[in-house]
């Protein structure tokens, strides 16, 4: 208590110790990848490779497709088999590049930079554009694009995100744990590429080894402060973070450079370090495979573009009873319907569920107007009337009840004693009408 | 690599993926289980009249839920215990003399059910969707259509076996009709009569005389988060000031409060009936708002009104203004007060 925070929010069980204490691990090279072409918030990639053509490890195969968007690389050396559409972890059909592994692991040439910080602002947006970077606590929104404010809105303040208050993920903390000092030059890398004098690292208080490790890599460094936050979910969502760790509140609808703050995820940071220093791009990520149903959870080094199939492979595979395989973590991560899907930048967590627990979608009951969604609503809205209206198709009246509002943390859902399917409505009328 | 090529049926749905395991049926059963202190303490004092008389409302109100909802073919929601319990709190809303074969009374309970499970909760929705508390509304129209048999109020006998007990007048019909000094005299002194109050040794409905055992039930309810502290404590804090303001003989300030916390059915409908979900408001600060009233037009009834209890009435009153009071104090935004000079700065 007296740790920073939020109002609102819950407390799920974190089950992170199942993962907390494997040490991130390569995966085996992958075969063949399949690597989309969209993997981020934004225009789709326009691919630069042809069917046949060999490519190097870290070699661009897309290019951006507009001013939001971000290019992807190969992931492996090797050749390219295929361009084509296939299924991703959404289940939408995403123009992907299938590269065949040569397992040489040649590299393309990398330009390496000792002294990056060194580097002029203009030079280091460079870098972590061309690297393809984006955000990866899941809506992988081109980190480049946010290194771009808009001149009416200064920025003064950058925060790392080392909340990861998705209950089961472990890949920040393992990160946070394993290169604390990588991840401190990558806040020291946005802070001079936005120009900013403060920086924060926020972690919920449930890592403590995490926040000690964090402050050590952070000390001596001016500016750069490291915090440990309440622990409660959604603690480590953009808006709640920014109110615990700055004390302001971004308005309605608004972004958090609105109140001059720009937002990193500590994966993010690491990735942004090492583009600046390496020259390195983005082609694979922490993902943390866990959850009851899979045998050793683990948190893997995986490239992009490996199917999820293989990282099960990788934990020993599934136990029996397996209901339901979640990409990301389980408040809001979405149920992957096939194995046979690539991970993407955007990938935090594959997430394995044994049959019990699993709610089925016909087995809620009416809202008994208990209040306990509104209580724990991190955006003080009515989930409760927004649930309602929507079912009964008021989707106008559930906009005047602050319908684009919500993000879909899912916290009033969680809390539900009837297990009303309070997102999905939400969702719903999302849908049915304009914002 | 076969291993987990296996067939494979995985369910997809939205997230959030995992629940908390907290259901509606184990709110409704656990309020029951917190409001077995009182009933128990009302089958102590009033013997099996009781016992039968709340086990009559229990199955007339399940059983009217269960063909309702047959009738009507919607699925049948006897497991989530918001019948059975409907049917508990009506029962012990009762007097334990209804259980009376000449003059026949034991159809009332069974009629009061049937206004209260169908008319009142079943055909404005059904659970979730009922404005007036099914049970007090159950009870008003008993109490209206059998004036008379409704306001027999049997001696507490502390005797089980007591089926033809004398009849008196309830604590708060005396302060009505004789004043406080009679109230008194009746009870001995004051110290006794506190402590008649407190135990439940008094006339009353079945459920609402033993302070203690509602409080211990409330207090549970609490402890356990199922209901919060804004509506009994505004409930009976206005109640309370209200008594000791304007409920003396002798001039302003000059009342007893704890007199009137502690009889008539202020310790159950403060703590179980205005505390119902479905007819309260859900925004904290409403509840205030709700349980203020709720305490005022009790004190207002029992004061200036011709019933001695208005409990019931004040509850069905404030019912009303649940919705339109949610409405009313809707929470703040986040974010949405912040100006732009603040952003700015």
């Amino acid at each position: 208590m007296g740790l920073a925070t939020f109002k609102g929010g819950i407390h799920p069980p974190d089950k992170k110790i199942l993962s907390a204490n494997s040490p991130i691990t390569e995966t085996k090279p992958p075969k063949i990848i399949v690597i989309p072409l969209s993997q981020h918030a934004g225009a789709p990639c326009k691919p630069v490779v042809s069917i046949g053509q060999e490519v190097k490890k870290g070699e661009m195969i897309g290019e951006p497709g507009g001013f939001v968007s971000a290019p992807v690389h190969s992931s492996v050396s090797g050749k390219v088999i295929a361009i084509a559409e296939f299924q991703n972890a959404m289940g939408r059909m995403v123009n992907s590049v299938v590269i065949e592994n040569d397992l040489k692991e040649e590299w393309t040439a990398l330009r390496d930079s000792p002294d990056y910080l060194g580097l002029s602002v203009e030079e280091l947006k460079e870098k972590i554009k061309a690297a393809g970077i984006v955000g990866l606590g899941g809506a992988a929104f081109p980190t480049a694009v946010k290194l771009m404010p808009p001149k009416e809105k200064p920025i003064d303040v950058v925060i790392i995100n080392g909340a990861e208050c998705e209950p089961y993920l472990t890949a920040d903390y393992r990160l946070m744990i394993e290169k604390p000092k990588e991840v401190i030059e990558g806040l020291k890398i946005l802070m001079k590429v936005l120009g900013v004098s403060k920086g924060f690292v926020g972690i919920e208080n449930n890592k403590p080894d995490a926040v000690q490790k964090m402050q050590e890599a952070a000390k001596g460094e001016s500016g750069i402060a490291v915090l440990a936050l309440e622990v409660k979910y959604p603690q480590g969502a953009e808006k709640m973070l920014i109110k615990a760790v700055a004390g302001r509140e971004v308005p309605p609808r608004g972004l958090p450079m609105d109140v001059g703050a720009v937002v990193q995820n500590v994966g993010t940071a690491l990735a942004i370090y090492e583009a600046a220093r390496f020259g390195k791009p983005l082609i694979e990520r922490v993902v943390t495979v866990t959850g009851e149903g899979i045998k050793e959870p683990k948190n893997l080094m995986a490239r992009v573009g490996t199917k999820i199939s293989e990282l099960i492979d990788e934990c020993g595979g599934f136990k029996d009873g397996v209901a339901k395989v979640v990409a990301g973590g389980p408040m809001m991560g979405f149920a992957l319907s096939s194995l046979d899907v690539p991970v993407t930048k955007g990938t935090s967590g594959i997430l394995v569920l044994p049959e019990e627990g699993v709610m089925h979608a016909e087995d809620f009951g009416p809202c008994i107007r208990c209040g306990r969604c509104i209580d724990v609503c991190a955006m003080g809205l009515m989930p409760s009337m927004l649930s309602i209206l929507a079912e009964k198709g008021m989707y106008e009246d559930a906009k005047a009840y602050n319908l684009f509002d919500c993000f879909e943390c899912g916290s009033c859902a969680f809390v539900c004693p009837s297990k009303r399917p309070i997102v999905q409505l939400v969702r719903l009328a999302k849908s049915m009408v304009k914002p | 690599m076969e291993a987990t090529k296996k067939e494979h049926e995985l369910i997809v749905s939205v997230s959030p993926h995992v629940k908390s395991d907290e259901t509606t049926s184990r709110i409704m059963w656990t309020v029951c289980l917190a409001l077995l202190p009182a009933f128990l303490s009302g089958v102590y004092f009033f013997g099996l009249k009781a016992l039968f008389i709340t086990a009559l409302c229990v199955l007339s109100s399940v059983i009217f839920e269960s063909l309702y909802l047959k009738v009507v073919d919607k699925k049948s929601a006897v497991g989530d215990g918001s019948g059975f319990l409907t049917g508990l709190l009506l029962g012990m809303n009762l007097p334990a003399s209804l259980w009376s074969f000449s003059p026949f009374t034991v159809h009332i309970p069974i009629i009061a059910s049937f206004v209260a499970i169908v008319i009142t909760k079943q055909l404005f929705g059904g659970l979730g969707y009922n404005v007036f508390n099914p049970a007090l509304i159950g009870r008003a129209f008993a109490l209206i259509s059998w004036p008379r048999a409704m306001t027999i109020w049997m001696t507490p006998t502390a005797s089980i076996l007591a089926m033809d007990a004398k009849t008196t007048a309830t604590p708060l019909g005396i302060l009505k009709e004789e004043g406080i000094a009679k109230l008194i005299e009746v009870f001995g002194d004051k110290v006794s009569l506190y402590e008649h109050l407190l135990a439940g040794n008094r006339a009353g409905s079945i459920g609402e005389t033993s302070v203690i055992a509602l409080l211990i039930g409330g207090l549970f309810l609490l402890y356990k988060k199922y209901i919060t502290w804004h509506i009994p404590v505004a409930f009976l804090g206005t109640a309370a000031v209200i008594a000791w303001v304007f409920g003396g003989k002798e001039g302003v300030l000059t009342g007893d409060p704890l007199i009137h916390l502690m009889s008539g059915g202020m310790m159950l409908g403060a703590w179980f009936m205005a505390t119902d979900y479905v007819t309260s408001p859900s925004m904290r600060k409403a509840q205030l708002i709700f349980g203020a009233g709720c305490g005022a037009l009790t004190m207002l009834i029992r004061l200036k009104g011709g019933f001695p209890e208005g409990v019931m009435f004040a509850i069905l009153i404030m019912n009303c203004f649940a919705p339109l009071l949610d409405r009313g104090f809707r929470s703040k935004v986040f974010g949405a007060v912040k100006t732009a000079k603040e952003i700015k700065k």
